[in-house]
């Protein structure tokens, strides 16, 4: 069934929801209230949302992001206060602080939090995917990795177990031409990602990446595929990565006017305004009714977050075990403890002060 | 070993994996070997819960290299027991998908060597999903461990060192046949991962009349495996049997009373236990399998110290493998390996301090 206008222009949303809200998470990073890195999805917006939009949002489907994909996140049900706590640190945030950035799930609303070393979530992925084959639920998976996570072990064996047990699998490799510093031609000396498919005995299809329909459309097909019980898929989406691999990152390695070029010519949400026009005759109210939206949003989401608290020290002994409340703490620990309550703590103690 | 303290096993007495799924008692009590042990628990937990299932590299038609999940695939069906490509990261990270969607996995490792193939999956992914994301991993790695087999550097391996040190993972090592089945039955069921080390030479060498009904051992409790007042071994796994044998031959020459504590499991360790011991005997040598430096020896000798210093007698000692790889030929194992004659001569040196 073709996307109603309705869903076309819920698309734009998220893809506009994204942008601004890494934009505020620039500010806050400036003004050093995001603790830790910030990571961008800049000008692959399409791709995170369209993918995520493919799936059953009442259906139990469960989705896998990797770092460029808040945006299918959002899609998913996360919200930007979660989101902006979870970058500044915030005991309330959905890890209480424990984790950083967008590494956060909810398998309720059906997306598991990713580590940090890429490949991982594709076995876990087939994991989750096995199950929903075992119990004979009609759910489907979808597991985002980049370019350079094709190169782990944990892809490889994951994506052959996956095929292997015909899970109801989508893998999809967005490829965004830079693993932090490196190009494509030094990750692989394949012509293109999706050839790997034939090597897994799956299908493959390849879109661009910054047309969110061709995005949900080729998605669709493979999350189509999944629920029939006809296996994983492997997608290649081509796009460009046109920040840094974090904000840090000075990009000295990308060839002059090469982002520049693609922020002219191929920027996801320009493209898609213009397909919008075009298409659904969809007004400049419209869309300006859709970006105050999203501003109302961000802005109530960040004095919601700013106002949060730190979290509380001795969380950071809780939920290491089901079964254990609270590792115990250490006496030095404790000593500096009530040495803090009672003013006498040495400076040569460390930071730690409660 | 196997000479004095542990029993033959007939084939005629090796009861067929069918005797232990219908949940039949039988008539008359008959020993159980430690692997069929093992098998009964896995039968058993997946008779009771529809959300057990087992993967691994050849566990399905063949039974397993070891044959420790003969006929659980004929009785199950393929889909719970899955026989999967050669892939210890995908095996770990699939059970850990799985247990997230509230599955409980238990995957076994051909030998617990290849373990270390999963070591990112174990230690990066499901030992922090709970504390990261609240996501628990209620699932089990099983293999075979553990050297005297003549399987030299890739089939005789004892990792459970590299994983002691990861917060999140729990780690089990029995020495008997009831530990084994009741641990295992602990693990599958317990809320996180639980690391369960089988040792391969105790597989068919030991037996023991196992306790009816729904045999249960809790993890993270040691237990006595023979009293005594003048010298403490604490020990686990296949150290045990050692541990016994030496006991005996110093009862027998010297007139000393050995105690030996069995850790069963390793972390997370009963420190109450150790204690205990120390206390009572004031005297403490530590043996393990694995090699020497970095090993659990260390570790519990620092609990000694920091918890019960004051009541030793004599520094704490420890009996090891020496620090190489296993080799393969049996006069260079041999020498590698913790053997009873060294278990002896250090309590002996422990009791002249």
């Amino acid at each position: 069934m073709p996307l109603s206008r309705e869903q076309k222009l819920e698309l734009y949303y998220y893809m506009r929801l994204t942008r601004s809200l890494e934009e505020r998470l620039v500010n806050l990073y400036r003004q050093t209230k995001v603790i830790g890195g910030l990571f961008r999805s800049l000008g692959q917006e399409a791709d995170a949302v369209g993918a995520a939009y493919a799936l059953d949002r009442d259906a139990g489907d469960i989705l896998s992001p990797l770092i460029r994909n808040l945006g299918a996140m959002l899609v998913r049900g996360a919200t930007p206060v979660e989101v902006i706590r979870q970058y500044m640190a915030k005991g309330d945030s959905p890890t209480k602080g424990k984790e950083l950035n967008i590494h956060f799930g909810s398998v309720e609303r059906g997306f598991i939090g990713q580590i940090s070393h890429l490949g991982d979530m594709v076995p876990v992925m087939a994991g989750v995917t096995l199950t929903f084959k075992m119990r004979r639920e009609p759910k489907v998976g979808l597991v985002f990795i980049g370019d350079g996570a094709t190169s782990t072990g944990a892809f490889h064996e994951g994506i052959n177990f996956a095929a292997v047990q015909r899970c109801p699998l989508v893998v999809i490799v967005e490829n965004n031409g830079y693993a932090y510093s490196t190009p494509m031609h030094r990750q692989t000396a394949a012509a293109a990602f999706v050839d790997k498919a034939i090597g897994y005995g799956i299908p493959g299809e390849r879109a661009d990446g910054n047309d969110v329909l061709a995005v949900y459309e080729v998605t669709k097909r493979a999350v189509d595929r999944a629920r029939r019980g006809e296996g994983v898929t492997l997608i290649e989406l081509l796009t460009y990565r046109r920040k840094g691999h974090a904000e840090h990152d000075n990009q000295s390695y990308v060839p002059d006017g090469e982002i520049e070029r693609w922020a002219r010519d191929n920027d996801p949400i320009t493209r898609y305004i213009t397909v919008l026009r075009d298409t659904e005759s969809v007004t400049d109210d419209e869309f300006a009714a859709i970006d105050a939206r999203v501003t109302r949003e961000v802005d109530e989401a960040t004095d919601i977050a700013e106002l949060s608290p730190m979290p509380e020290p001795e969380e950071a002994l809780r939920g290491v075990y089901g079964d254990v409340a609270s590792v115990d703490s250490l006496w030095f620990r404790d000593a500096v403890r009530s040495a803090v309550e009672t003013h006498e703590r040495p400076a040569a103690w460390g930071t730690y002060d409660g | 070993m196997a000479k004095t303290t542990t029993k033959p096993v007939s084939k005629a007495s090796a009861a067929p994996a069918a005797n232990s799924s219908n949940g039949t008692t039988p008539a008359v009590a008959t020993e159980t070997t430690y692997l069929e042990a093992i098998r009964e628990a896995l039968f058993e937990e997946m008779e009771r819960d529809e959300h057990v299932f087992c993967l691994g590299e050849d566990i399905g038609v063949y039974g397993g290299a070891f044959k420790v999940t003969e006929g659980l695939q004929a009785r199950f069906g393929e889909s719970r027991v899955i026989d999967t490509p050669i892939s210890e990261a995908a095996i770990v990270g699939a059970a850990a998908g799985a247990a997230h969607m509230g599955m409980r996995p238990v995957c076994e490792m051909q030998f617990i060597d290849f373990i270390s193939n999963a070591y990112d999956m174990l230690t990066n992914y499901v030992a922090t999903a709970r504390y990261r994301t609240d996501l628990p991993c209620p699932m089990v790695v099983r293999g075979p461990s553990g050297g005297y087999v003549r399987g030299g550097p890739f089939h005789s391996q004892n990792p459970e060192a590299a994983f002691f040190h990861t917060p999140g993972l729990k780690i089990v090592y029995p020495a008997t046949a009831s530990d084994a089945k009741g641990l295992l039955k602990a693990a599958i069921r317990d809320d996180d991962c639980v690391l369960f080390f089988e040792h391969k030479y105790l597989y068919r060498r030991i037996k023991e009349v196992l306790p009816t009904g729904d045999h249960v051992v809790p993890i993270g409790k040691a237990r006595v495996a023979r009293e005594g007042t003048d010298v403490s071994i604490i020990t686990y796994a296949a150290m045990v049997w050692k541990a016994l044998e030496a006991a005996e031959q110093l009862q027998k020459d010297d007139g000393v009373s050995v105690e030996i504590i069995d850790l069963r499991t390793l972390l997370p360790m009963d420190d109450d236990a150790i204690v205990r011991t120390v206390r009572k005997t004031n005297r403490v040598l530590i043996v393990h399998e694995d090699t020497r430096t970095g090993g659990i020896a260390g570790e519990i000798t620092a609990r000694i110290n920091e918890l019960a210093f004051e009541w030793l007698d004599a520094p704490v000692l420890r009996v090891t493998a020496a620090d190489v790889p296993l080799p393969y030929s049996p006069p260079l194992e041999d020498y590698v390996l913790p053997q009873t004659s060294d278990i002896v001569r250090a309590v002996r040196r422990l009791i002249a301090y």
